[in-house]
């Protein structure tokens, strides 16, 4: 069982890029499941999304989870908020910044000795879908940290999962998944 | 006007609300009449959205309330067309009283029920509170434990509903964020094979066949009132359970997914069984799993039938076991949980007595984790060796604050 969570603002993606994924790994036979955690809260509140993947059915349907990966794909929440809530030593964080490893380490001590990745998908969702989305970004960089699949793969599978958005803005999710791939540290 | 079909893959990363709109749209659906409410909005939002693509011939009726919605398909369905809705929670209870109407008049009518929390305090999130709102509506009821099951159900309950020897309606339930809004692999079902299953729509006493005349919904006092009442009564207790029966084989032959009304796991020689609803049912069977191995003789009973209560399912699924943790997602408002009452109520007369504890779980989606349900296991294995039930009759579980226990 391998399972994520994820750390976000509400109208980030957060949902969307969790049952992207889900959809992705799911055509290669693995089960899949992707949720969230905000109730009715509104635009820009702080919540959690999930995924979790196995070689056997799910049945498990706690939101209680240790988990495997953490993505923060909003900065301010990696230091406001306890992403690493239910930590165990083989967790690995995936982070949106503008700072180095070094220097958010330094800014949020809870880091400290625990194995963490950064990379500022804002930055690249601004610069190449020309908004702050940074969702399909975070699963760029987690397909490099996690050598899940071959990248190739990967964005052929999410054109598919985003095929109904126009052309143009599935080219560009297309380069931000690559360019984060590239830039995470 | 031709409809496009939907090419789908085998399995489909779904949640299940989407599961249930797929449903409604390969049904083809003739009127969904229905009022946006949180967590069920998605699924009358779907249909909307496939007949604006043209995936659907029917129509989309928007109405001023969830009372007016479930009216609609009321004229709909009395008309003579296929028809379904959703809605949840406090949308349920402003519609409670054209439920009684819809199943009264023998209206061939599919809910999807998201299930959620009732206020006051207000909460959005999933518990059984508005399922138990319309536990005797005369509704034939089933529950999902997961989005396959949303899915599956849907095309089961227009098969059942519209039967000519049934002619009730039929509520499907599954639970709010935990199946409605959680994405899973959904096994797809073909558009012909799915509208083949269900089957073309074949009307009976419809008001727009004018060449039979009939009135609908007419007052009966004193006189008849009770007849029909009792007549309606007679065709949950009598009829519907064999039809649910043949409509599942029949499933099962179609999909190779099987069905039961009550769903058993590891039961065969259990000594301890989790009963329950939703998806706590399969959480409950991994635990179970869990627990086997470590000794315990655990098993899972799940309701996929609520109403009509297959009474006599249930008494063997549980004549063997040691001891019973019932589990009720609703606050009983001064008395033992509902199921908790079915299940003693069911058991009472026969010569089986498992030792039955009740748990009040869950409430506004608070999450049922798999330490809970680990604790629960034991404690029920505490009461076999004990001989008794060792605690109060009925606990909580998951709340905070002093141990909460009564009875």
């Amino acid at each position: 069982m391998l399972e994520i969570r994820w750390h976000s603002r509400a109208g980030q993606g957060a949902v969307t890029g969790a049952k992207g994924l889900a959809d992705v790994i799911s055509t290669t036979g693995k089960h899949v499941q992707a949720f969230a955690f905000y109730g009715s809260a509104k635009r820009g509140a702080a919540m959690t999304a999930y995924n979790r993947v196995d070689t056997k059915v799910i049945m498990n349907h706690e939101k209680y989870m240790k988990p495997d990966y953490v993505f923060v794909i909003d900065p301010a929440l990696a230091i406001t908020t306890d992403v690493t809530i239910h930590h165990k030593d083989t967790t690995k964080y995936i982070i949106t910044t503008h700072l180095s490893t070094e220097e958010l380490i330094k800014a949020q001590p809870r880091f400290e000795d625990k194995d963490v990745y950064t990379v500022d998908c804002i930055v690249i969702a601004n610069e190449t879908i020309g908004r702050p989305i940074p969702n399909t970004p975070m699963l760029g960089a987690f397909m490099k940290v996690s050598g899940m699949y071959d990248i190739e793969f990967f964005k052929e599978n999410m054109k598919r999962v985003l095929s109904k958005l126009p052309q143009k803005i599935v080219d560009a999710n297309m380069v931000a998944i690559q360019r984060a791939y590239d830039e995470v540290k | 006007m031709a409809f496009d079909k939907m090419e789908l893959r085998d399995v489909e990363v779904w949640d299940g609300n989407h599961a249930a709109a797929q449903a409604l749209r390969q049904a083809q659906v003739d009127v969904v009449a229905a009022y946006p409410i949180t967590p069920s909005t998605p699924i009358v939002e779907g249909y909307a959205q496939f007949k604006a693509d043209n995936y659907v011939e029917g129509e989309f009726v928007m109405v001023e309330s969830e009372h007016a919605a479930m009216s609609g398909c009321i004229g709909a369905a009395a008309a003579g067309g296929r028809v379904a809705t959703a809605t949840s929670s406090q949308g349920l209870a402003l519609m409670v009283e054209t439920l009684y109407q819809a199943s009264g008049m023998r209206l061939p009518i599919i809910l999807n029920i998201v299930n959620r929390a009732l206020a006051a305090p207000l909460n959005v999130n999933g518990d059984h509170s508005d399922m138990y709102l319309c536990r005797d509506s005369g509704w034939i009821q089933f529950d999902a434990f997961s989005p396959q099951g949303a899915y599956d159900l849907n095309f089961i309950a227009f098969k059942v509903s519209e039967d000519h020897g049934i002619r009730l309606p039929s509520i499907i339930n599954q639970d709010g964020f935990m199946t409605s809004h959680t994405a899973q692999g959904v096994t797809t079902i073909t558009d012909d094979d799915a509208y083949n299953f269900v089957g073309k729509f074949k009307p009976m006493n419809d008001m727009l066949d004018f060449e039979h005349p009939v009135t609908h919904g007419v007052q009966t006092e004193e006189d008849w009132h009770f007849e029909h009442k009792a007549r309606q009564h007679s065709d949950l207790m009598l009829k519907v359970s064999p039809k649910i029966d043949e409509v599942f084989a029949n499933f099962e032959k179609l999909t190779g997914r099987k069905y039961s009304q009550v769903e058993c796991y590891d039961m065969e020689d259990a000594d301890l069984c989790v009963f329950c609803l939703g998806t706590s049912v399969e959480t409950a069977r991994e635990v179970a799993t869990e627990m086997r191995a470590k000794g315990l003789k655990a098993g899972v009973v799940g309701l996929r039938v609520i109403r009509p209560f297959p009474f006599a399912q249930i008494i063997e699924a549980l004549k063997d076991v040691k001891a019973v943790a019932i589990l009720d997602r609703a606050s009983p408002g001064g008395a033992p949980g509902a199921m908790y009452n079915e299940i003693a109520g069911a058991l009472y007369n026969t010569e089986y007595s498992p030792l039955l504890s009740g748990y009040i779980y869950g409430l506004g989606g608070r999450d049922l984790t798999k330490a809970n349900l680990v604790d629960l296991y034991n404690e029920l294995q505490t009461n076999v060796d004990a001989g008794k039930v060792t605690t109060q009759l009925q606990q909580f579980i998951g709340v905070r604050g002093p141990k909460l226990s009564f009875l």
